[in-house]
């Protein structure tokens, strides 16, 4: 997706949507109707969802046992999107998100994904030195705490449910929502209090 | 096809399709040949290697495999760990021999150029008929 459209690219579009919608494929609002909702999905849609597991333990359960029923329940419609799986960071294990073979991510409640998420550096080294890459993003894990790299390779689309730091007794989820970051949300970074 | 249990030890197919033709493939180069362990059953999907190519695309089971890290690239943490979402045409049992193989350094000390006397996945047929 390099580079930007050229007058050939631009009129390669407009025939090849010409001829969905003849064909009956698809329709001009269904695709405003697509582009419409996937720019209004972002990370905060994302960090209501941990804020809300970090104080409501059945909402909890439910968002790692389906997160795709998890995100419908914050409003967020799922229809037609690839279902949604929920990483549990624990004091033993901390995840990262990637995808090697092209960029899946998930999109319905994080919005579109950053520049570099879909850079071939990082793709690359996320799964091959990802402490050196986290290092980078200035995120150290404490001793003993493993990393499992998830390579985001097929259905599924991931996000990181990371943990509650110290120093946030008594937030509420508004509070609480405000520290858990774009970069939190795939593993690059840890939320601070 | 086998249905895997999560625990169980697995050896992805050190299998290189491109070498055949035109193929859309969703198992990394890099865990190719290489042995992990089933954390879970992700459900049954079409399989993209048929629908890139519009063709009809069975079912097939997905799961959820962890490979150690250490074990991948000849360095890193121990404890360490890649988890890949991998078709179960992809798979097959390691078995108890897979523990007496060095983890995965199967695919990487093999001498290049032995791919092709490797056993087809059950794609490949189809692939060259295109």
């Amino acid at each position: 997706m390099a580079g930007a459209a050229t007058p050939e690219h631009a009129a390669l579009l407009e025939r090849f949507v010409a001829a969905l919608v003849t064909k009956g494929v698809v329709s001009e609002a269904q695709i405003a109707d697509q582009i419409a909702r996937t720019s209004r999905a972002s990370p905060e849609t994302g960090a209501r969802m941990v804020a809300r597991a970090w104080t409501d333990p059945a909402y909890r359960a439910l968002m790692l046992a389906d997160g795709s029923a998890a995100a419908e329940a914050m409003g967020v419609s799922m229809a037609g999107m690839p279902p949604l799986g929920v990483l549990e960071d624990t004091p033993a294990v901390h995840h990262v998100v990637v995808c090697t073979l092209c960029s899946c991510y998930p999109r319905a409640v994080l919005g579109y994904p950053p520049g570099w998420f879909k850079s071939s550096s990082y793709r690359a080294r996320m799964v091959r030195e990802p402490r050196a890459v986290l290092a980078e993003w200035g995120t150290v894990l404490a001793d003993g705490v493993a990393l499992r790299v998830v390579d985001s390779t097929a259905d599924y689309r991931w996000m990181v449910l990371p943990e509650r730091p110290a120093g946030t007794e008594g937030w509420d989820a508004a509070r609480l929502a405000a520290i858990v970051t774009r970069d939190a949300l795939v593993g690059v970074a840890l939320p601070r209090a | 096809m086998s249905d895997f249990a999560a625990g169980q030890r697995v050896r992805v197919k050190a299998d290189f399709p491109e070498t055949r033709g035109p193929c859309h493939i969703r198992t990394p180069h890099y865990l190719r040949g290489r042995t992990g362990v089933v954390e879970r059953a992700l459900g049954r999907f079409a399989n993209p290697e048929d629908l890139a190519f519009a063709r009809p695309a069975p079912r097939r089971a997905l799961y959820h495999v962890r490979f150690d890290q250490p074990a991948l690239w000849q360095e890193g943490a121990v404890g360490d760990a890649v988890v890949a979402e991998l078709f179960e045409h992809w798979l097959e049992p390691a078995g108890t021999a897979g523990r007496l193989e060095p983890a995965g350094t199967a695919g990487r000390l093999e001498p290049s150029g032995t791919a092709g006397r490797l056993e087809p996945t059950g794609t490949a047929g189809r692939l060259e008929t295109i």
